[in-house]
């Protein structure tokens, strides 16, 4: 009983989502109840999400006042997340002055200010590791990371102005090389990724599959 | 006078009909290979480097008493990608209940983790060995792509696991997590269905499972014949296609419309 119900209600909303996907649920020419339930299906997702938010929330407090309570290595950093979190709350809620909800310029402030150019700062720590990591991968140590190397090669002299200084056809072979392998390379991938989804989403509402749902594929 | 018309909803959009025909003919191939399995067929799958490493990889973080790491992806349990890595996790998860060894999992979204709670829970069961299972190990970050990005380097800098597995959906993120694995020199598993996210994971990972090697990697590691049967079923549609790619392609050299007009 602990896994039928959950396979039987993955079984009947995957088959109508299946359905939902033929069928017309245009708001005129459509049919009523499959958009409603459709719609329906689709906003209790949200509904799941807040409830398990909140769950995360928990989690990651109380594992953080654990780690402060048992004194344990990096306590300092488990201070500042859940200062920082309950702060972000606290000024969401208590702080906002005159304005009304949703317009809350403290909250936006810090939103703005912090939030905002601490996700910058790790982002931008990407051009670094871009470098390290095309350094590695360009070493021609076998025939297959030559050819790569010297296809990047082209590829990135065809992008500037440099690549056609250089050679006036340069600019038309780096196309090439985007235009022909390497989009037949990827389109093989995505029609891949493609079935393999499909399997996968076969195979889970059918019930072929359930290591997801913790039954160990029993 | 004016004829009486009866207005009727439109059950069938006739425009998906090639979905529709190309997603009955998969699920009877799956059927269809699903019963030969039960009835004893045995299947060739051919080797994936990436998951005949999985146990040596495992091995090592036991032998070294390190951490092992395994990040499902930054998408939310809707992405099929993301259901394909929490089979995998499954998987990894008894493997490293029977070694004894502590397993990190940090999600981006609370529903992901709360799925995954359970998925290792029955992990830890099937192995045999529950008591072993930390469920602290198993916790929410933030929905804040960087904010996650950036604890997860923490972790792996402070904890230096000895194996990383990035299995699911990733984003720009990608590359960030694996040289941080690369530089404290981690054994790093990766997979993802992102196109553009690969060339990152092939050049900072030690094994990388493209496109639907991700898919194909529950049923690989757990040598299960009827999860084995869907990839031979994907192995069928993937010959119809390359078939109907090559007489498209020849009708299409040839002047004639007749696949356009049948899936255009």
């Amino acid at each position: 009983m602990k896994t039928r119900i959950p396979v039987l209600t993955a079984f009947l909303l995957g088959l109508f989502m299946w359905m939902a996907y033929f069928v017309d649920k245009d708001a005129e020419t459509g049919v009523t109840w499959v958009r409603v339930f459709y719609e329906e299906l689709n906003q209790n997702n949200i509904v799941i999400a807040v409830f398990t938010l909140y769950l995360g929330v928990m989690t990651l407090l109380l594992r953080h006042a654990k780690k402060i309570r048992d004194k344990r290595d990096g306590r300092f950093f488990s201070l500042v997340v859940i200062l920082s979190a309950l702060g972000m709350v606290a000024i969401g809620l208590f702080m906002t002055g005159d304005a009304g909800l949703g317009e809350n310029i403290r909250f936006q402030w810090a939103f703005d200010y912090l939030q905002v150019p601490l996700s910058a700062t790790m982002f931008s720590l990407l051009a670094f590791f871009v470098a390290s990591a095309a350094y590695r991968a360009f070493r021609a140590r076998s025939p297959e990371a030559t050819l790569m190397l010297v296809a990047a090669a082209l590829v990135m002299l065809a992008r500037v102005p440099l690549g056609a200084a250089i050679h006036e056809a340069l600019p038309e072979w780096g196309d090439w090389i985007m235009d022909i392998p390497n989009l037949a390379g990827k389109r093989a991938i995505t029609m891949g990724v493609g079935l393999g989804m499909t399997a996968t989403a076969i195979k889970i509402v059918f019930g072929i599959e359930r290591t997801y749902m913790g039954s160990g594929g029993k | 006078m004016i004829p009486l018309l009866l207005a009727a909803p439109s059950w069938f959009m006739g425009d998906r009909l090639g979905a529709f025909v190309a997603s009955l003919f998969f699920t009877v191939a799956i059927f269809g290979a699903l019963t030969m399995a039960r009835k004893g067929a045995q299947f060739y799958i051919r080797h994936i480097p990436g998951l005949d490493a999985v146990e040596e990889a495992i091995g090592r973080a036991t032998e070294m008493g390190k951490a092992i790491l395994y990040c499902p992806g930054l998408s939310s349990a809707a992405d099929v990608a993301t259901l394909a890595s929490l089979n995998i996790l499954g998987r990894v998860a008894q493997k490293v209940a029977s070694y004894e060894s502590r397993l990190i999992v940090p999600h981006r979204d609370p529903i992901v983790m709360t799925v995954a709670r359970e998925t290792l829970k029955d992990a830890y069961l099937q192995a045999g060995k529950p008591e072993v299972l930390n469920t602290e190990d198993n916790f929410f970050i933030t929905e804040d792509q960087f904010g996650y990005t950036a604890a997860v380097n923490g972790i792996i800098v402070r904890e230096k696991p000895a194996t990383i597995f990035l299995q699911g959906m990733f984003y720009a993120e990608s590359l960030l997590l694996a040289e941080t694995g690369n530089a404290i020199g981690a054994i790093q598993i990766a997979g993802t269905d992102a196109v553009v996210q690969l060339p990152f994971f092939i050049a900072a990972c030690d094994y990388t499972l493209i496109g639907e090697e991700l898919y194909a990697a529950g049923a690989y590691l757990s040598k299960d014949p009827a999860l084995l049967s869907s990839l031979k079923a994907s192995d069928l549609v993937k010959g119809v296609l390359w078939l109907m790619i090559v007489v498209g392609a020849g009708l299409g050299m040839g002047g004639s419309g007749l696949m356009v007009g049948i899936f255009g």
